[in-house]
């Protein structure tokens, strides 16, 4: 492996890929280093999966701007990565006069902010438009630009399409210790030193740590961590839009929304953290979901979920996005801080980190070969007969059905393994694939995703992981 | 003196009562059938049950065959026979009934395979 | 006739409807091989009662596959139903033979069970590695020859909890406990005995498991005991080291396609609601085995199942079509649910309802009532969750009833 480039990103969470691909787009050599075996590792894999207006951040700042911005970007991106991007609208519900004073103030933002298709509307409109709404409800803030979309899906597509044009994806590649000499990084990571021009910070909830290497002590960093359940699909869909209560201090409350599969998302809490790593759920915060969630729809109940997960945010001390060149090098650029509207902002975040490095790397030359579309991945279960049919003709893996509950065959899980920066362990497989993701939760197909990874990277069953490191599933042969 | 236990001879699992001195049963009640006395008499003296579990195989289907013990064997030698059973490797193919182990641990049971094992 | 499933159900369904005289049927699996969970099942105590004899999972399976092959049965593995339309068209793929339709005259469901998850639970912690169903377990030990885990705990009494309690301690693991929410077990006694007493593995009632720790791999979990109404009993809470928990917390009837169908399930059992030919609501549809009720014991399994075969067969070759009418038997004090959930009494034979009770009784009486007189009134030493019950409702008693007999089964303290 050639170990020098350009500019390495450290961290491949949705906003280290999208700015990844972005920088891919450059005449440059791009490094993507993730010190887990997979990417969308850490805040991406757990969060509310949403797309918001941008009339909720404060006028002004960092992420107002890039919530507006990245928002309109969105279905693009998500059109040329071939990923489902949702545009069903959100509502902020107001259950007495205090909170629909609330609401108007937001509607002030939302103008001042340049947010489109924002505007109160009655109990009448709404419960027209939301029948399962609470009956308590007087009014809300309806947002028409507000989407849903799967971050790690838009991660995974993202660092697929970028290593497609060119970009090196370096897993399990831990950054321990940042040099700087002869106007070049050096990064010691676990997998040895690497050397680079730039380095881009978007490590998440370690970005402070990261900064540190360098003697940069201006990233903040307080990991929140926030709990969610996942309903049946079954269940269908209680509300189209994504309904969310008045935003308090610690963030835009519980919401209740729909996912791009069909599922409906309960939570989050907010619970400040001390550990960056600990995303365990805890029986309060889960029962404060359960309930809370019934005061926007009171049909919603946690007996229906087939999962609950808990995800940290990186929340910033200063309450904006840290995206800027280090106060101590400015060969350093900071994507740090990112909390909602992360996801959001993510397609402008990329634009602006770019911008940045254009504004200290000087002209840059755009490749004319750039690929932006990445190839829409078999997906089984969405085809007809006749299309089913013809796909079994050309390949007989995509005959064998692993995960009946989700209808995902073989074929598609072998694709996913050696899919540009491809999965390698069985959650891996379920986030690309959906295998297991099911009401069974992996019950029938585990075993056999397992067997099929390690078929197809070739080692012994045991050395198959449920997501990297440490979280072997099976110990030695019984004899 | 009397003891309560569950017959595990089907899965009905009678509870039986039995009475014994100096550990002989003397008479048992609550069988269903005359398989819950024999229970009762061995248990009091020598309790003995299936062993059930897997023997390796070389160029078979799968990497492991069923096996069984074919009596009950004494519960104070389950440890044992697992140690003899784990050190057999059989060659596929193999056949459901097959005697894998004659005479484990000189007991006068043999392990038998359980089901069928093809060749790859 | 069409058969999904190829386990204990579908091959006792498929061989029956051929002794009726049903000449075309397929029995799609979606296992390389036929026998469905039996294959894993390697511990005995089946059969029993059906061949007086006992026999482990695969021995069991194998007199059917035995017999089955002998016909001309037409069996295909490594194949998955996908689909069920109105007019009984059953969409199939396979590798081999790409994606089939096949016109059904009658379908026989017989796609067995599932596992409940973990996320059915909502256990508070970390997700890591180590926490799998028992049934998972049991496939990698028994038929991938590896070991998932060295210190175990397992949640959940039910009989494939107390079986791999036992398999894995001589395998060589460590089984610290079976904690079981209930005050009961809701696994055969036996298996309480031969599984756990044995090695001395204690069996926690009316306690769980409330947290998991460990970041990659599992390395405890706190268990602590509850109360009536399940809730946690503040101070019994105790730190278990362990790096695997196996789940036997209930098996669901695998209905996917029986609801594509819209046919009726019964809200207790989460199995179609059948007659007593196992017919389900919507006609020349049938349903047994597991996919109908959980069974406690696979012999009653192919006996429900050769009821839903000589069903289908009758519907195929137009037999006792006639006159239908419907009594539906009551669930009286004690009893959860009964199958079938209605009899046809212009069919003249005996009718076996099968039936669970809702706590353990001991010595207490299972009472058969038509239209308020005891036609049957049985002692029983010992009622328990875990194991299903019985009660005969005899062909002239059924000839006697009118369209609006009421049938009542109920437990007499």
């Amino acid at each position: 492996m050639d170990m020098s480039y350009d500019v390495a990103v450290i961290g491949a969470g949705v906003v280290g890929a999208l700015v990844a691909r972005e920088l891919t787009k450059l005449n440059i050599r791009v490094a993507l280093l993730e010190k887990r075996n997979d990417v969308a590792m850490g805040a991406t894999k757990a969060n509310s999966a949403i797309v918001h207006g941008g009339f909720d951040a404060k006028p002004g700042t960092l992420k107002a701007k890039l919530n507006v911005e990245g928002t309109a970007l969105m279905p693009l991106v998500c059109n040329e990565l071939n990923v489902p991007f949702g545009n069903n609208g959100s509502l902020v519900l107001g259950f007495d006069e205090e909170d629909m004073e609330t609401l108007r103030s937001l509607l002030a933002r939302a103008a001042e902010n340049n947010v489109p298709g924002v505007r109160i509307i009655d109990r009448e409109e709404l419960l027209e438009m939301e029948p399962n709404i609470a009956k308590e409800a007087v009014g809300a803030l309806v947002s028409a630009t507000a989407g849903i979309v799967c971050p790690y899906e838009l991660t995974i597509a993202a660092v697929e399409n970028a290593v497609e044009n060119g970009l090196s994806f370096i897993r399990n590649c831990e950054v321990q210790g940042i040099d700087f000499a002869d106007s070049e990084f050096v990064l010691h990571t676990t997998l040895g030193d690497i050397r680079s021009q730039f380095v881009v910070n978007a490590a998440g909830a370690y970005a402070g740590d990261i900064a540190r290497m360098i003697g940069d002590e201006s990233v903040r960093i307080q990991p929140r961590l926030g709990e969610y359940y996942l309903l049946d699909r079954a269940v269908g869909l209680t509300v189209t839009h994504t309904v969310f209560q008045c935003p308090g201090k610690m963030g835009k409350g519980i919401l209740v929304s729909p996912t791009v599969d069909g599922n409906l998302l309960i939570g989050p809490t907010a619970l400040d953290m001390e550990e960056f790593d600990n995303v365990a759920t805890t029986a309060e915060g889960l029962e404060k979901v359960k309930i809370l969630a019934t005061k926007s729809v009171p049909s919603v109940s946690a007996k229906n979920a087939i999962t609950s997960f808990a995800g940290l945010r990186a929340h910033p001390l200063n309450d904006d996005f840290i995206i800027d060149y280090s106060p101590v090098n400015r060969r350093f650029i900071h994507a740090a801080g990112i909390e909602s509207p992360g996801l959001s902002a993510s397609p402008a975040i990329a634009k602006y980190v770019r911008s940045l490095l254009l504004g200290i790397a000087g002209d840059l030359q755009s490749r004319n070969d750039f690929d932006p579309v990445r190839r829409k991945p078999v997906r089984f279960r969405a085809l007809n007969d006749k299309q089913r049919e013809e796909l079994i003709a050309q390949n007989r893996a995509y005959g064998r059905i692993v995960c009946r509950c989700e209808m995902i065959t073989e074929g598609e899980i072998v694709d996913a393994i050696h899919a540009p920066a491809g999965a390698r362990d069985v959650d891996g497989v379920k986030r690309r694939t959906r295998a297991g993701m099911g009401r069974c939760q992996g019950g029938f197909c585990g075993s056999k995703v397992v067997e099929i990874l390690a078929r197809e990277l070739n080692v012994p069953l045991n050395e198959i992981t449920k997501f990297g490191g440490g979280s072997d599933i099976l110990y030695d042969k019984t004899k | 003196m009397a003891k309560e236990m569950t017959c595990v001879s089907c899965p009905l699992g009678c509870l039986l009562t039995v009475v014994f001195e100096d550990g002989k049963a003397l008479s048992v009640t609550g069988n269903s059938c005359k398989r819950g006395i024999a229970y009762a008499e061995t248990e009091m003296t020598n309790p003995t049950r299936m062993l059930t579990t897997t023997v390796k195989v070389r160029g078979g289907v799968l990497p492991v065959l069923p096996v069984k013990s074919d009596k009950p064997v004494p519960k104070s030698r389950m440890f044992e026979c697992m140690r003899v059973i784990n050190a057999v490797v059989l060659d596929a193919p193999v056949h459901i009934g097959d005697v894998v182990i004659k005479d484990i641990l000189g007991t006068g049971i043999d392990v038998i395979a359980t089901n069928d094992m093809t060749s790859v | 006739m069409v058969v999904i499933g190829g386990g204990p159900a579908g091959l006792a369904a498929a061989l029956r409807a051929r002794d009726c005289g049903v000449k075309r049927i397929v029995v799609l699996e979606r296992a390389d091989t036929l026998g469905g969970i039996l294959e894993q099942c390697i511990h005995t105590g089946f059969g029993l009662h059906y061949f007086g004899e006992e026999l482990s999972g695969p021995e069991y399976a194998h007199r059917f596959i035995e017999l089955l092959q002998k016909t001309d049965i037409t069996v295909m593995t490594d194949t998955m139903v996908i689909g069920i339309d109105k007019n009984r068209v059953v969409t199939a793929v396979s590798p081999e033979h790409g994606l089939m339709k096949i016109e059904a005259k009658a379908v026989v469901l017989a796609m067995g069970c599932r596992e409940r998850p973990r996320g059915a639970l909502a256990i508070a912690g970390s997700r890591p590695a180590g926490i799998m169903t028992a049934g998972t377990a049991q496939k990698y030990v028994n038929l991938d020859g590896y070991m998932p885990g060295k210190k175990v705990v397992i949640l959940g009494s039910g009989d494939i909890g107390l079986i791999m309690a036992r398999r894995m301690t001589l395998e060589g693991a460590e089984v610290k406990m079976v904690c079981e929410l209930m005050p009961f077990s809701g696994g055969l006694t036996r298996n309480i005995v031969q599984c756990l007493d044995d090695f001395n593995i204690p069996l926690r009632l009316s306690c769980t498991v409330i947290k998991t720790h460990g970041r990659e791999r599992l390395e405890g979990v706190t268990v602590a005991n509850v109360n009536e109404r399940f809730e946690v009993v503040p101070g019994t809470e105790e730190f278990v080291e362990c790096d695997t928990l196996l789940l036997s917390v209930g098996l669901i009837p695998e209905n996917e396609l029986t609801k594509e169908l819209g046919i009726a399930l019964d809200s207790v059992t989460g199995g179609p609601i059948v007659d007593e030919m196992r017919q389900t609501e919507f006609e020349g549809v049938f349903a047994c085995g597991n996919v109908l009720q959980v069974h406690d014991l696979v012999d009653y399994v192919t006996l429900e199942a050769q009821l839903a075969g000589e069903g289908a067969a009758n519907y195929i070759l137009g037999n006792n079509q006639a006159e239908k009418v419907y009594v539906r038997p009551e669930c009286g004090l004690g009893v959860r649910y009964l199958v079938p959930q209605k009899i046809n009494i212009k069919n003249h034979r005996d009718v076996k309802l099968y039936f669970r009770v809702n706590a353990i009784y001991k010595n207490a009486r299972v009472v058969l009532e038509v239209d308020g007189t005891v036609i049957s009134n049985k002692r029983k030493v010992k009622l328990a969750p875990g194991e299903m019950e019985d009660v005969l409702l005899k062909a002239e008693v059924l000839a006697a009833m009118r369209e609006d007999s009421r049938v009542l089964v109920r437990v007499d303290v």
